[in-house]
């Protein structure tokens, strides 16, 4: 703590450099996004080609799009949104009574108290005050919570929504879109929302009335002077312009650099371990000092925006005053209208203008929130390229049958992982995948889990597409588990729990105790109930790995699919892995892909694959001694490596 | 480099001059260098000042103090401009009345002229005055806003593990985005109105009484109730602002664990289950959210209807004083007209309040990290790089986690002379991962002492001993970056020719097919690698940095056979004259390593060579050749494959320990 207080002293002594230094930044030219350093950290990928936000859209089309979500949100509160605008009404209307009361019991109460101590006059005003501050009390209340509670629901709405349509949409969107983009849409544009809900729904509705209605006055009260009025409008409506414009482009630049400096935070946090043990701390903190610089820089752009747009509206009502104030004496004078009629003028036109202002406040809350509503309706208009069936066929009792129909696929066209593949898997069989990186094992996983779907052919379970199936059905009737052990935050017991919700505890101890797990989980401090920490941190990678088989074991899959599942385990471990395999592999249809042949052998075929074609097939015994085999001559290295 | 263990010329430069005080040094460079730029950043301790005596509600905001002080000027500017924007707002109706009794009254031509303008020019003026308050402080705002979230983020880049293991990265992500906006709002707009309301509100009061005090004291005593709902509410509202902030944090966790864990959960098809953790977190928010807008819409008409209420009483009792001739007419429509400019002040309190309420507990969540004791910093001993000999001892560590009773490492002894490389054996779960986070100091020892070179590693400036150590982990951890830039993570500096024997090393030649070589972006965590690519792009990357301890954690368990036997064969290239630990599942892994050492129960059990151990170690023979036995199993599972394996090598299901012993081709 003393280090804290000595540097805050000395540090004093510079304060300025540093602001002027940071304040150069933020008001300096636009930076570009792409230009100087950051395009080179980041590299090249194909995202930034053909992004699927910006495609080529306009303005015009990115705004009709997220006013469609916008009403499609407000719509069932459509006549939320009447009452309100009725609450409001009363509201104002009991607010601006209590001058207007004040001013009456002052001109007439008070004369008949003075005169012969008559108060009734007083005393009834002063009863009508203590009515209106009643129902002012009523309605204001009434106000804030239901426009708050319909603020809150349509944010609840555009949360549960956003997150659906997220674990909806397909691996391969991901991977384009990173985790930080998607934490960045569901927190930060999500807030950016929020403040449009919160602040000034009142305000707005009051505006708009008072505005239409005090307008009214003016023309009826002098047309003259009213014209002159209506003159500033068409001002006031080309400066609106240009603001709109102006900071639409400005609030789109301070979401995408509020989703970068979330992507970068997300990636630093989630990755401190090797950000700390090869000190790149420094170059972070360059790389998140610029991107926080340029999203300073966009929110002062936003902000000078309206640090014109603001006073800009004020200015034209002051104008406009001192107009009507000197074209009005001039005809006063002239004999044309009388001070009377001047006097409420004015004091009616101060009323007209003040909303304006207000009108521009919000106005800016909603430039921001529509820049964030821009993001969100392009995200929610992305369809997975995975897409569940309209009607699917039930699969009640999945015996496991899968069946490769001349199946082909390609991340990238024209380069094809797999050229046309064509295999059964009969019910309960055990088949393991060999080959080298890039021989297509692990596509062939993601195609039976329908990661993906098959460029071509088809891929089929107990004979019905995998595309015709509900998701429900499949997930139910086909696991996979990987190398990649994602620990949830919770307890190991529930982490184990993911493979079927709603399981008692028996049930979990039993998955535990079948892959061999409960060993390591007892001599945890909490047992099944021990926090795994962040991201499983708690655990090893081998005991992760072990939570994981428990859950695919728990989960029950007529279809098992082990994508490197026991790489991390050591060989007690595996051993006890391999003895539980041979139990939780009995009756159903089970795909192993693993490197280590000692995983292999426990099945009862073997393939092996190159460049996306079978090479080999048989059971291992037999192929191991084929002579001069792949799987032979792998065997025998493996064989070697033991020693 | 000499391979063979000498003995380690310590050479230890201690009590340098210039580094006998090294809190001192990073604030030298400020003097200097002033700014904000990331080596000074990371190289101080965060701004915030220290906790006042006084320790309210409202400390934690004022210890941000500093961070404002750069920008002072435009904070003060912004004041000023403020008042004067009020006056030459009121003004402007005074104009406009003094036109109406003077010129018109008087159909004095030339005087409309002249008044008219100078409305004109304070219109103007009012209008530039907001123009001038909002251009100049926005920078400020922001400015401070960035200096705090730049501070953050170089704290929790230097907070340890530890605490990264315990805090949930959603509740960091929305201090650093929607708390500092919280404060970064009332900075620039609550608090200067928060005052200026305030002001008026006093001058008004003391006008108020100055006209006529009976009246002017019924207008003071209404503020009573209006303090004491406040000061109740002040309670609620923190209580409830808190409980909004952290369960946003909450929900922003569910969130990114949401999207993180997608494969998982798409592989189970558990996004309903997940979705209904996100929702109940999301609707107690709402619910939170809920009483705070009740709590809000009962305060906030409270503030409106305290002066009206006020209003009429005051219209009662001024009726009557007017009756009874203590005052004139006149003095009570003054006394109501201005009574009347004080209701908007007031009521809008309540919500300037909730905004300086808001950016209160935002500053409270951000100064518990700012405050959060860094377990793990510097040492003042600066090794001569050049003469690190690489000698890794083990003395008697200890190691607990805090929320732990027993201890995992308990007096583990382990000496590596320089040059050597040591294979650690043991279980899942013994702790080999725990210790190879303990030397780069990822973690610290909760016991005895690791020393490089006879220095205690707790000694050593971190930057230097993490340069002398390079880890790659089982998990790698990539970026999503350039390839170029994830392999030269702990050497920015590397040449072409050196990220190429890297690459060739770790046998990481892919990179060069991916569709833009070395800068084609890796996809967040490397997705689309494979888990092997992805570990040998791990492997390259600490091959890369050339240090003096390489630390391998069963590096290669997801690489196949052909890949591993390269790799290692590279390995071994690259170990000459490092020192290595090398964590290892497998025989073929132990190899790479002169000795191994057996971790059990928290110490070293035994440590010899392979062949050693094998003949002379049960457990050591347990956790390395279990392969054979399954196999022997397997063997007499399916009597089939039985009489296959018989041909291939003859394994005794009876005798299984004795084709333990390293009988096998490689010989």
């Amino acid at each position: 703590m003393s280090q804290t207080r000595t540097s805050s002293k000395s540090h004093d002594q510079s304060p300025r450099d540093d602001g002027a230094e940071l304040a150069r930044k933020l008001i300096g030219k636009a930076p570009v996004a792409g230009d100087e350093d950051v395009a080179q950290w980041r590299g090249v990928a194909a995202e930034d080609r053909a992004d699927g936000e910006m495609r080529a859209k306009t303005s015009a089309f990115l705004k009709k799009r997220s006013r469609a979500l916008l009403w499609s949100l407000l719509k069932p509160y459509r006549w939320v949104v009447l009452a309100m605008v009725l609450l409001v009404l009363v509201e104002n209307a009991s607010r601006l009574a209590i001058p207007s009361l004040v001013t009456h019991g002052i001109d007439e109460g008070i004369p008949p108290l003075k005169a012969n101590g008559d108060s009734s006059t007083l005393l009834t005003t002063i009863a009508i005050m203590l009515g209106a501050v009643v129902i002012h009390t009523i309605t204001r209340i009434a106000f804030i919570q239901i426009s708050g509670r319909m603020g809150q629901n349509v944010l609840l709405e555009l949360r549960r929504r956003l997150f659906k349509h997220f674990q909806r949409l397909d691996v391969a969107f991901h991977e384009r879109y990173t985790s930080g983009r998607v934490i960045s849409r569901l927190t930060n544009d999500i807030e950016a929302i929020m403040e449009l809900l919160q602040t000034g729904f009142d305000g707005l509705i009051t505006a708009a009335l008072t505005l239409i209605g005090i307008g009214t006055i003016l023309l009826f009260m002098d047309f003259h002077l009213g014209a002159v009025v209506l003159i500033c409008f068409p001002i006031v409506m080309l400066v609106v312009r240009w603001f709109s414009k102006a900071s639409t482009r400005t609030y789109r630049r301070v979401r995408e650099y509020a989703a970068m400096v979330i992507v970068h935070f997300v990636e630093t946090m989630g990755g401190i371990r090797a950000v700390q043990s090869y000190r790149r701390e420094q170059r972070n903190q360059e790389i998140f000092s610029d991107l926080s610089d340029r999203y300073g820089h966009a929110n002062v752009t936003a902000m000078r925006l309206n640090a014109i747009f603001s006073p800009s509206i004020k200015l034209i009502g002051n104008v406009t005053t001192v107009a009507v104030l000197v074209y009005g004496g001039w005809r006063v004078m002239h004999g044309d209208m009388t001070v009377g009629v001047l006097a409420g003028f004015l004091l009616y036109l101060r009323q007209f203008f003040e909303p304006m202002q207000e009108i521009s406040q919000f106005y800016n809350t909603f430039q921001s929130a529509n820049s964030a509503l821009e993001k969100l309706s392009g995200v929610l208009e992305e369809e997975p390229t995975v897409v569940q069936p309209t009607s699917p066929v039930p699969l009640e009792h999945p015996r496991g049958e899968v069946h490769f129909d001349q199946v082909e696929f390609s991340y990238v066209d024209g380069s094809p992982v797999l050229p046309s593949l064509e295999l059964t898997i009969p019910a309960g069989q055990t088949l393991a995948l060999v080959g080298t990186t890039g021989a297509g094992k692990t596509t062939i996983a993601k195609l039976m889990s329908r990661f993906y779907d098959p460029v071509g052919g088809r891929l089929t379970l107990d004979g019905i597409d995998l595309r015709e199936l509900s998701d429900d059905d499949l997930r139910k009737a086909v696991v996979m588990v990987t190398q990649e052990n994602f620990m949830f935050d919770g307890t190991v017991g529930e982490n184990i729990a993911f493979g079927r919700p709603g399981s008692s505890d028996e049930e979990i101890a039993a998955a535990a105790r079948a892959v061999g797990a409960d060993t390591f989980i007892n001599e945890l401090p909490d047992g099944y109930g021990t926090d795994v920490g962040k991201r499983g941190g708690r655990l090893s990678a081998g005991q992760r790995q072990l939570i994981a088989f428990a859950r695919a074991f728990l989960a029950d899959p007529a279809v098992l699919i082990l994508d490197e599942a026991t790489s991390s385990l050591d060989i007690p471990s595996e051993r006890l892995v391999q003895q539980a395999l041979r139990t939780i592999l009995a009756d159903r249809t089970a795909v192993i892909i693993a490197h280590r042949l000692s995983t292999v052998e426990v099945a009862d075929r073997v393939l092996v694959l190159e460049h996306g074609q079978i090479i080999e097939d048989g059971a291992p015994a037999a192929l191991t001694n084929q002579e001069d085999g792949r799987y032979a001559r792998l065997h025998q290295a493996w064989i070697n490596s033991l020693a | 480099m000499l391979s063979e263990p000498k003995k380690p010329e310590v050479s230890v430069i201690t009590d340098q001059p210039a580094r006998t005080e090294p809190p001192e040094e990073p604030n030298a460079w400020l003097h200097t260098v002033g700014t904000d730029d990331a080596a000074t950043t990371l190289g101080r301790p965060p701004r915030i000042a220290p906790p006042p005596k006084w320790n309210n509600r409202g400390a934690n905001l004022w210890r941000l103090h500093p961070y404002l002080r750069p920008f002072l000027h435009r904070f003060i500017f912004s004041f000023v401009l403020a008042f004067v924007g009020i006056g030459l707002g009121l003004a402007i109706p005074l104009i406009t009345q003094a036109v109406i009794d003077g010129p018109i009254a008087d159909s004095d031509h030339r005087g409309l002229w002249i008044l008219g303008t100078v409305a004109l020019a304070i219109g103007i003026l009012d209008a530039v005055t907001q123009w001038g308050r909002r251009w100049v402080v926005n920078v400020g705002t922001v400015g401070v806003e960035t200096l705090v979230r730049k501070d953050l983020y170089a704290k929790l880049q230097r907070l340890p593990m530890a605490f990264h293991g315990h805090w949930e990265s959603g509740q960091l992500l929305s201090r650093i985005m929607n708390d500092l906006n919280r404060i970064r709002r009332f900075v620039g707009f609550g608090m200067t109105f928060l005052i200026v309301s305030t002001i008026q509100i006093l001058v008004v009061t003391i006008l108020l009484l100055n006209m006529f005090w009976p009246l002017g004291l019924v207008v003071l005593v209404s503020s009573v109730p209006i303090i004491v709902m406040v000061l109740i509410n002040q309670k609620h509202y923190t209580r409830m602002s808190r409980q909004i902030q952290d369960q946003t944090g909450d929900v922003a966790t569910t969130v990114e664990e949401s999207v993180q864990g997608l494969r998982v959960i798409k592989a189970f098809g558990r996004a309903n289950h997940l979705f209904a953790k996100f929702d109940r977190r999301s609707v107690k928010l709402y619910d939170v959210t809920m009483e705070r807008v009740w709590l809000s819409a009962k305060f906030w008409t409270f503030l409106e209807v305290i002066p009206t209420l006020t209003m009429i009483i005051v219209l009662g009792l001024g009726a009557w004083a007017v009756g009874s001739g203590a005052i004139t007419i006149g003095t009570l429509v003054a006394f109501m007209t201005l009574m009347l400019s004080l209701i908007w002040p007031i009521s809008s309190l309540g919500f300037q309040l909730a905004m300086a309420q808001e950016s209160m507990t935002a500053a409270d969540r951000v100064a518990e990290v700012l405050d959060i004791d860094n377990s793990i910093t510097d040492g003042d001993t600066v090794l001569d790089p050049e003469a690190v000999q690489g000698r890794l001892t083990f003395t008697d560590v200890r190691f607990r986690f805090d929320d732990a009773d027993a201890d995992l490492l308990h007096g583990l002894n382990l000496d590596i002379a320089p040059g050597e490389t040591i294979a650690v054996v043991g279980g899942t779960g013994s702790g080999k991962t725990l210790l190879t986070a303990l030397v780069p100091r990822l973690q610290d020892v909760t016991g005895g002492s690791i020393t490089i070179d006879g220095t205690d590693i707790r000694d050593l400036r971190l930057a230097q001993l993490r340069s002398i150590v390079a880890t790659a982990f089982e998990e790698p951890t990539l970026f999503s970056m350039s390839a170029r830039e994830n392999l030269t993570l702990g050497r920015p500096d590397a040449s072409e020719e050196d990220i190429a024997e890297a690459i060739e090393v770790a046998q990481a030649g892919f990179v060069h097919d991916l569709p833009w070589g070395l800068d084609t972006r890796i996809g967040e965590q490397g997705m689309s690698l494979s888990g092997g690519q992805r570990q040998r792009l791990a492997l390259a990357r600490a091959v890369l940095t050339r240090p003096k301890i390489l630390v391998l954690d069963d590096t290669l368990s997801a690489l196949d056979i052909h890949t591993e036997e390269l790799v290692e064969r590279a390995l071994k290239r690259v170990l000459v004259g490092v020192t290595g630990i090398v964590v290892a599942h497998r025989a073929s892994t132990v190899l790479l390593a002169d000795r191994v050492a057996v971790l059990i129960d928290g110490r070293i059990a035994h440590v010899g060579t392979h062949s050693e151990l094998l003949a002379t170690v049960p457990e050591y023979r347990e956790l390395l050749s279990a392969e054979f036995n399954a196999e022997a199993e397997m063997a007499t599972q399916s009597p089939g494959a039985e009489a296959e394996m018989a041909t291939q090598d003859p394994p005794d299901p009876e005798g299984a320990e004795d084709d333990l012993t390293p009988t096998g081709g490689a010989r």
